[in-house]
Formats: structure tokens, C-alpha cells, sequence
């Protein structure tokens, strides 16, 4: 079971741009943890997504349109982080909304850049630009160091059909 | 574009991928060893001088494509001398002298310089 950072896709346009959005629980256990109550300085719990699961979130959104735009034969696993900045938090009854951009797609890997927005109920349901997160990622078997890798395709695995069949998309692949 | 117009934006490049400061990039700076560049930056650099150049790179043109995969060209961890031939022939821009003295598989990172891409886009500028 793979650990998803998405809940929907909301738009795919082939080889160009997908947008996906996640809603901020406070189901979320993590979320007790980040920030927790300190009794001892008397800080009040501050529960906000942590940073890097909003890059998870983008990956797996960038991740999902490089997938697609190879026909989900290729391993796509994310090579570098080469920008993310985030200027504000997103808390429980916030929704982010993850746009992915392909900039480069070639039989080594791709390379996408991403808009995050947040909609947050305080603020009249708007969406509001709250950073960019540009990757990018390597087709695992066309690495430079030759290595092998099982043939099965382990990056697109059930998790990720459940996540297409749920959005409208086809999983047939 | 002459040539100091080449290598000011291929250090802008760098520094952008590689996280490096301005003066670091030197024309003789190597790219692993004195810049950090790890294999997948490679991939990224050259994904970055497309869009800075307008230029379409090939796989292995610029770099080595997978070449360690092939007994012919790596024998005990080094780059036999067919190897080598075969890599001076995909890659001009590239300087084999001091390669030809330590062939060894590790020593391939190092021959790629700042210089060596302001090279190799300046030959592809000029078609």
C-alpha cells in the first residue's frame, strides 16, 4: 500500500499538465505531531501539513503526468527536487491543489514545474498561490550506471490505479 | 554569441542546478569534484542549456550514454583503449589527455569541465 498524497486528479491534459488536490484532515495522525503542545514552554498544538509532504503531494501529481505521458511503461521515481518554496501553511479544512507542468520529457526522464494553491474556508473559498515546486525524474531503467530492476512496473502499482479509476481516468495499463 | 556570452550562461546553468556560488564556476572547475554534481545533475544540466541555448541535446552527446554496460569498453574498472576511442569519437568537445594516463571508471566524472560544455555548446551553436 503506497502512502498517497493526492486524493483526486482533477484535470489531465496529455503530455502538458495535470492537476490533482488534497484535503487536509485532521484525521491525519501526523498531524498531531507537527505541531504538538509543549506544556513545557505552554505552546498551543499548531497542526499544519509538513513541507515535504507537500512535495510528495507534487510528486506524486508530476509523477502520475510523466507516468502517463510514457504510457506507464517506464519506472518513474523522482531524481531531484530542484526548487520548492512554500509561503504559507496548510492546516485541517484546507484544500491544496497541485498543478504539474511537463517541461521535458525524453527517454531518460522528464523534468516538471508545479504551482500549489490552498484553499483555506477563512478565506471566502479562493485559491491562493502558496508556492512552486519544480522536479524532476529518471526513468529507473535507462539509469546512467546501468543497474537492473525488477521487470514488473513497482512505481505505478495498485495504489496509483485506485487513484486513476477514482478520478474518471483509465487505469488500463 | 561569442564565447564570454556562451560561458555566462552556462555558469548561470550551474548555479541554478548545482546550488553553486558564481565564482566557483570556472572555466576549469570540474563539475563532480569541484562543483557536487552527482549523476542525476547531469541529466538536469543538460535539460537546463536546452532551454537556455535553444539547443536539442541527443542522449550521449553531451555526456557518456551508458557506456559501462559494455565489456568491450570496460575491462577491471577501467575504460579500455577501445572505449576510449569510441567516447573521442561521440564526444569531441571533450579533452581524453589526462583520461588516457587513469582510465578508471571514476575518473570519467572528471573530465567534464565548465570549459568542456562552453565547448561543446559553441560547436553546436555553430552547426
Amino acid at each position: 500500500m503506497r502512502w498517497m498524497w493526492i486524493d483526486r486528479i482533477i484535470e489531465l491534459t496529455p503530455r502538458t499538465r495535470m492537476v490533482a488536490i488534497k484535503n487536509v484532515s485532521l484525521a491525519e495522525e501526523h498531524l498531531h505531531d507537527h505541531f504538538a503542545a509543549d506544556t513545557a514552554t505552554g505552546a498551543a498544538a499548531l497542526p499544519v501539513m509538513p513541507a515535504c509532504f507537500i512535495i510528495e503531494g507534487m510528486a506524486q501529481t508530476a509523477g502520475i503526468l510523466v507516468g502517463h505521458t510514457g504510457g506507464f511503461k517506464e519506472k518513474v521515481v523522482l531524481a531531484k527536487v530542484n526548487k520548492a518554496e512554500l509561503a504559507r501553511d496548510a492546516s485541517p479544512g484546507c484544500t491544496l491543489r497541485y498543478t504539474a507542468s511537463l517541461d521535458r520529457f525524453d527517454e531518460t526522464g522528464a523534468a516538471t514545474s508545479g504551482l500549489v494553491e490552498l484553499m483555506s474556508p477563512s478565506h471566502q473559498a479562493d485559491w491562493s498561490p502558496i508556492g512552486r515546486i519544480d522536479l524532476m525524474f529518471s526513468h529507473l531503467d535507462r539509469n546512467l550506471a546501468g543497474a537492473e530492476f525488477p521487470k514488473h512496473n513497482f512505481v505505478f502499482s495498485e495504489s496509483f490505479r485506485t487513484l486513476l479509476r477514482t478520478s474518471g481516468l483509465s487505469a488500463e495499463f | 554569441m561569442n564565447r564570454d556570452e556562451i560561458f555566462s550562461k552556462v555558469r548561470d546553468v550551474l548555479v541554478d542546478a548545482l546550488g553553486v556560488d558564481e565564482d566557483e564556476v570556472t572555466p576549469t572547475a570540474r563539475l563532480t569534484t569541484d562543483l557536487g554534481a552527482e549523476s542525476i545533475d547531469f541529466l538536469d544540466i543538460t535539460f537546463k542549456l536546452e532551454q537556455a541555448f535553444g539547443i536539442k541535446i541527443p542522449q550521449g552527446e553531451l555526456f557518456p550514454d551508458n557506456a559501462a554496460s559494455n565489456p568491450q569498453y570496460v575491462q577491471d574498472g577501467k575504460v579500455t583503449a577501445a572505449g576510449i576511442a569510441e567516447m573521442k569519437k561521440k564526444l569531441p568537445h571533450v579533452d581524453f589527455s589526462a583520461f588516457e594516463k587513469d582510465s578508471r571508471l571514476s575518473e570519467i566524472g572528471n573530465l567534464f569541465t565548465v570549459d568542456v560544455l562552453v565547448r561543446y555548446v559553441e560547436r553546436k551553436l555553430a552547426g
